[in-house]
């Protein structure tokens, strides 16, 4: 329906006029030549396909660590890894996973989709965004590093104190991961604020608040969450490295510190972290579920709601991580209450993806079938959620492999399934090309029974006493046999993922032309040719409901006007997106990489010695003078400052 | 066809599934949270049972729905829209699911108050207090008095009276621990500079293992711990003998035993009371030979294991706190002697 546009002939003088300012932006938008090329870009697409992969590459090493803690529980009394290394693995699994691929990918995804879906050209601070992304590459490379050089975190990926701190953790290891924290946490922020001010500010017109893509709200209310929980998770992790680096007592029991202080003011931070990981993966569900039942998601409303209920809720639940440290009871008996309250906008986005299912008219291609099994997984590690909330049963559950179960499926029931279906979902706007059926069904089978397989009966060993992170167990306990289906589980999952980089890397090369919209899909991203050119649209388009694409006509209004002789967006107004401004945005810029380092410099070096974080901070002014410089553009218009 | 095999295949699961969860589930385990022990574990076993229940009922009605819909929008192919009515039909559905959701959820939240209320009060004025401390990786356990000659301390198995309340006070001497015994209660840290009490009570004799549930560094793994829980009087039989100091030897083999133990580092680190040993950074010694494990549950408590952990404990719990010790045969075999004579 929305491609039927008018045909334009090629003596048409509107065509003629597009042809030209096509090729104009084509120059505008080029990439620096040669090596700057990789070193200066700023446009959303090639950083969000960094993040992307980059954290995919984290993702393989956090699997592979995965892999090697099951092989050492494989059998009671194993040697495999022994416990020294097992800590390392473990810590470095969980912190690969939280830090270095679930939140990075999300912020990956949307830095890539975002302008599309809104229909503007850039993120709104395209060198801010570069910027972001070299500091979460150096902060995972580093503590990669620690980890290769046996300086690998082993205190767990919460680390608590006195456990992480000085007199029990000596050595560079605690300290590695602390640093590597601030590092992706700052990124993290960046991001958030990018989504904000670009969601906010650079809506095509008529996208008003009530018309914003699934995806996008999510998104949204994702970088909400990230700008009020993280500052959290850098306080806590910046006075620990005092605490360990100059000697501070913040959590030092012995000198009037609180141990409890960091659990208060990291699961301040790690509970939101959960929803941060969570909600974008919601959005993707509704962006799929949409394009595959060729229906709006029933309950637009109801569901954008849901998602801020959720982030509302999500900052009043740490305490259910503290129930065994001997809270009073009334204060305990509150955060059971908003646990389980938490299930119930969880239950309306379910009710309504299920409704859409009901009414629409489905088509089962991969991405769907991966959100039917997101949905079969969330549901479990929802109700288990709801279990846990309840003091006393977490009073047997908490630190057992029951939660160990629990939090992969909501985390990989809940996010990982819904972004490999999103991945396949946009894979052809990705790389213009399809990619393989067959495969996609296959690598979800499998993934999804070798999931099963692998955190079902972790739930029983749970229940049969089995704590987590124990780098062994007596045989005599009766954990073996479920420890090796476990462990079977784990490769069964790795076959699938293996199949599934395989179909992307096969179809890359290989798959069928895909065209702009190869589902007719109704958001904006899919209105251009895939892959997108690097400034999305030609024309900034106009919409006039949620579903953009569906409700298109032939004579739907563009805006023209925008300057195609330099980076420039069109501002629009928060609430209804009515055009407010032109605003013109940083072209290439080899600044934020400069700064990064400088920054990197400050933060590594004052892990070995404290000062280095004044000589850091000292060369970041000379590198955001660089920054900051005022440039001319070619036609030797001044372009405004920021 | 192939949508029915794929259905069919899932069903088939989902049934294997539950049939491993039920046979798995009715088994008892040494450490099992399933298989209560004493009035608290009960309670809590109960309440599991009842979510259990609720929320299978819960996933099967969600995903019975799930297939039903994706069955059901297949004859929706023609594009007819649905309309106004089927919409108002639908937000009514939702509704009324989001309103049983809350109900159950209230239910819940109820049965979670009321049990979480009764596991940690107690109504008996007859109670045992224990205190127990959490060191990386052994358990320190008081059983105070008033009078100094009175007082038990030992390491690693706690002793109950059956059918008494015993409140446990629960502290840690380094990092976090979390102490555990799933047949009796649910877990309960142990922080530095904190004070936490929690109750426990054994509704009959036996022996229940727990273990450290806060991971604690390096041997987290082995730091296991039983309560023996036995009659009164055999209780009190093994708190009177517990109240003994040792007597120094007369036989040759224990005097050159004990000569060694006093003369070399274990002083440093371990008490046995009645002699010059008083260090507290290890295991009270006093009564080592009464206890059934050694180095914190990881190993029966015999001639065999006592000495490779005297000679080299650090290949068999890497990273402990105790050096290896290079004794000659002899030396070693005295000691041996005098330590399985502590009893």
């Amino acid at each position: 329906m929305s491609t039927e546009l008018i045909e334009p002939t090629a003596t048409d003088p509107a065509f003629e006029r597009e042809q030209r300012d096509r090729r104009e932006l084509e120059k505008t938008w080029a990439s620096e030549p040669g090596i700057l090329s990789w070193l200066t870009p700023t446009t959303h697409h090639i950083i969000g396909k960094r993040y992307i992969i980059t954290a995919f590459v984290f993702m393989l090493l956090g699997g592979i660590e995965a892999l090697m803690v099951r092989i050492q529980l494989w059998r009671p009394e194993n040697h495999f890894l022994g416990p020294d290394l097992y800590n390392q693995t473990f810590t470095m699994h969980g912190t690969t996973m939280m830090f270095l691929f679930a939140v990075p990918v999300m912020e990956g995804m949307a830095i890539y989709f975002v302008p599309m879906m809104i229909g503007t050209r850039n993120v709104a601070f395209p060198r801010l965004n570069a910027f972001a992304y070299y500091l979460y590459v150096i902060g995972g490379i580093f503590l990669y590093v620690g980890f290769f050089t046996n300086t690998g975190a082993d205190a767990g990926w919460f680390s608590y104190v006195p456990l992480s701190g000085p007199a029990f953790s000596p050595g560079k290891r605690v300290d590695f991961w602390a640093q590597m924290i601030t590092f992706t946490e700052f990124s993290g922020l960046i991001s958030a604020v990018e989504l904000v001010a670009t969601i906010f500010k650079l809506r095509a017109p008529g996208m008003s608040l009530n018309r914003i893509p699934l995806f996008v709200w999510a998104m949204l209310v994702q970088s909400f969450m990230v700008i009020f929980a993280m500052p959290a998770v850098m306080i806590a992790s910046t006075f620990l490295l005092m605490d360990r680096t100059v000697g501070t007592h913040f959590f030092n029991p012995a000198e009037g510190g609180d141990p409890l202080m960091w659990q208060h003011i990291f699961w301040f931070f790690g509970h939101p972290e959960v929803y941060i990981i969570f909600i974008p993966a919601l959005g993707m569900v509704s962006t799929v579920v949409s394009a595959f039942t060729k229906r709006p998601v029933f309950g637009y409303t109801a569901m954008v709601l849901s998602l801020i209920a959720t982030a509302f809720i999500g900052f009043g639940l740490w305490v259910h991580h503290m129930f065994a440290t001997g809270l009073p009871q009334l204060g305990a008996s509150f955060f059971t209450a908003a646990s389980m309250m938490i299930a119930i906008p969880s239950g309306v986005q379910i009710f309504c993806w299920l409704a859409t299912l009901w009414s629409g008219r489905i088509t089962m291609k991969t991405p769907l079938l991966y959100i039917c099994g997101f949905i079969f997984i969330f549901v479990i590690g929802g109700l288990t959620g709801v279990m846990i909330a309840s003091v006393p049963f977490d009073l047997q559950a908490h630190d057992t492999f029951f939660i160990v179960a629990h939090f992969h499926y909501v985390l990989i029931g809940g996010a990982v399934f819904p972004l490999i279906g999103a991945i396949y979902y946009w894979y052809p706007k990705f790389t213009g090309r399809m990619y393989d059926e067959y495969l996609g069904k296959w690598s979800f089978w499998i993934i999804f029974i070798g999931f099963n397989i692998t955190f079902f009966p972790m739930h029983i060993l749970g229940l049969k006493g089995m704590p987590r992170r124990v780098y062994t167990y007596p045989a005599y306990m009766g954990w073996t046999w479920l420890n090796q289906l476990v462990t079977i589980g784990a490769v069964i999952i790795a076959v699938g993922g293996i199949i599934f980089l395989v179909n992307v890397f096969i179809s890359a090369k290989s798959g069928a032309i895909a065209g702009p919209d190869p589902w007719a899909a109704p958001t904006l991203e899919w209105s251009i040719s895939s892959p997108p050119p690097k400034y999305n649209f030609v024309y900034i388009p106009t919409v006039r409901s949620e579903s953009a694409l569906w409700t298109r006509t032939n004579d739907e209004p563009v805006i023209t006007g925008v300057r195609t002789d330099r980076r420039e967006v069109l501002a629009t107004r928060i609430l209804d997106a009515e055009p407010d401004h032109r605003y013109p945005i940083a072209g290439a810029s080899i600044w934020p990489l400069i700064t990064s380092l400088t920054v990197a410099f400050g933060f590594i070096g004052s892990v070995f010695f404290p000062s280095w974080i004044f000589w850091g901070a000292g060369l970041t002014v000379f590198a955001f003078v660089g920054w900051f410089w005022p440039k001319r553009t070619h036609n030797e218009q001044p372009e405004a400052a920021r | 066809m192939k949508t029915s095999f794929r259905f069919s295949a899932k069903a088939g699961y989902i049934v294997l599934l539950t049939i491993i969860f039920l046979t798995q589930l009715s088994c008892k385990g040494i450490q099992s949270a399933l298989d209560p022990a004493g009035p608290e574990s009960g309670r809590i076993n109960n309440l599991w049972w009842l979510l259990f229940g609720v929320c299978a009922v819960v996933f099967i009605l969600v995903i019975t729905f799930l297939f039903y819909a994706l069955a059901h929008a297949r004859r929706y192919k023609d594009g007819a829209p649905i309309g106004i009515d089927a919409q108002k039909k639908m937000t009514r559905n939702i509704s009324i699911c989001v309103a049983i959701t809350v109900i159950i959820l209230f239910v819940f939240l109820v049965a979670s108050l009321t049990i979480g209320k009764s596991i940690y009060t107690n109504s008996s004025p007859d109670v045992l207090t224990i205190e127990v401390v959490g060191h990386q990786w052994w358990w320190e356990v008081h059983y105070p008095t008033d009078e100094a000659s009175k007082r038990v301390v030992t390491a690693n198995e706690i002793h109950i009276p059956v059918g008494q309340p015993v409140r446990l006070r629960l502290s840690s001497g380094d990092v976090i621990h979390s102490f555990w015994v799933p047949n009796l209660q649910g877990k309960m840290d142990l922080i530095p500079m904190h004070l936490n009490s929690e109750w426990i009570k054994a509704d009959h004799p036996g022996v229940f293992r727990g273990q450290c549930a806060e991971f604690c560094g390096h041997q987290h793994a082995h730091m296991s711990l039983l309560v023996i829980a036995e009659p009164q009087d055999q209780f009190n039989a093994w708190m009177d003998q517990q109240r003994q100091s040792t007597n120094t030897p007369s036989d040759p083999v224990l005097q050159r035993g004990q000569h060694v133990f006093l003369s070399s580092t274990c002083i440093l680190c371990h008490t046995i009371r009645g002699t010059l040993a008083n260090g507290t950074n290890a295991p009270d010694l006093t009564h080592l030979a009464s206890r059934q494990t050694i180095a914190a549950g990881t190993l029966p408590n015999n001639r065999g294991y006592l000495s490779g952990w005297v000679v080299d404990s650090q290949s068999i719990k890497p990273g402990n706190k105790m050096p290896p010790n290079h004794l000659n045969p002899d030396d070693l075999q005295a000691l041996l002697t005098y330590l399985e004579s502590l009893k």
